[in-house]
């Protein structure tokens, strides 16, 4: 990711509420980013799904919220990060269906097909982080 | 918590999703419907979700397990309303909302529920050649 960031507002996670104030942040954000309806819809999604994995997976964390601005386009930023488990199989993790829990198995490959870009961070035993960029059309 | 309330309307349960739910929520609302229907005997349940501005893998499977819910307790499922950004952004996050019904809102979903009801065969229509004796 290129270009100028704004200051990132902090939302912590660690309950199902916070889930709620996350989305509800992203989509504050991506509205002052004059992101399309759609898009707004599509990030909103994504950030929800990544922020019910930094819970449920993560054992906790954070969501930092951002603006970005490359010059041409603005976007919103929003990295999710947590001190958990870590991701061993990565390639597996992101497989439509794959679930170790109870859920869909579509999170974290729908989070990155909704997004523009998308990237994982992760260490066994130290934790993921998750950097996702929506930008407007 | 809040609980998304649950109206009787005939025959028929209507639930509008007012709040952006947080997961548990969710799980209320899907135990509480199933204990609804066997309360009250309904026949059809109609979700509507005009309020909702995202439907994710959450909130979409446990519609999908309320429908699911719904048809073993013999009663149907008609989710109504969903925003064209909503069905737009389930495709691509995967989503395939197995099992589940939709209809533009709750006025096409009623007539959907109400066609379904019909007797199926000719027999099953006789006794609307008795004569009308209620009327005054
Ligand atoms: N933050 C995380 N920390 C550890 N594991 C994770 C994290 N996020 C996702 N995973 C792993 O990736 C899998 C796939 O995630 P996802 O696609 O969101 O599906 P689901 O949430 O339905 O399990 C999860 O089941 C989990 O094993
Ligand atoms: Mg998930």
């Amino acid at each position: 990711m290129t270009g100028a960031e704004g200051e990132a507002q902090v939302q912590a996670i660690g309950s199902d509420e916070d889930v709620v104030r996350v989305r509800q942040l992203v989509r504050t954000v991506a509205v002052a980013a004059k992101l399309s309806l759609v898009d707004q819809t599509k990030v909103v999604t994504a950030a929800s799904e990544l922020a019910r994995n930094t819970l449920v997976y993560g054992g906790g964390g954070q969501a930092a919220v951002s603006t970005v601005d490359n010059g041409q386009r603005r976007g919103v930023r929003v990295v999710f990060s947590d001190s958990g488990p870590g991701i061993a199989d990565l390639d597996l993790a992101l497989t439509d269906g794959y679930t170790s829990g109870g859920g869909l198995g579509l999170g974290l490959s729908g989070a990155r097909r909704l997004c523009d870009e998308f990237e994982l961070d992760t260490a066994v035993g130290a934790g993921t982080t998750i950097a996702v960029v929506k930008w407007a059309r | 918590m809040e609980r998304v309330p649950i109206l009787k309307i005939g025959s028929v349960l209507l639930v509008s999703i007012q709040v952006d739910m947080q997961d548990q929520m969710a799980l209320q609302l899907q135990e509480d419907l199933g204990q609804r229907i066997v309360d009250t005997g309904a026949k059809g349940v109609i979700i509507d979700i005009t309020g909702l501005d995202i439907v994710d893998s959450f909130v979409g499977r446990t519609l999908s397990t309320i429908a699911s819910i719904s048809r073993v307790l013999d009663a149907e499922t008609i989710v109504v309303g969903m925003r064209p950004a909503v069905a737009i952004t389930l495709v691509e996050l995967g989503l395939s909302l197995d099992g589940i019904r939709t209809s533009l809102n709750v006025e096409r979903g009623l007539e959907l529920l109400a066609r379904n009801a019909e007797p199926e065969t000719v027999d099953d229509l006789d006794f609307l050649d008795e004569p009308e004796t209620t009327s005054p």
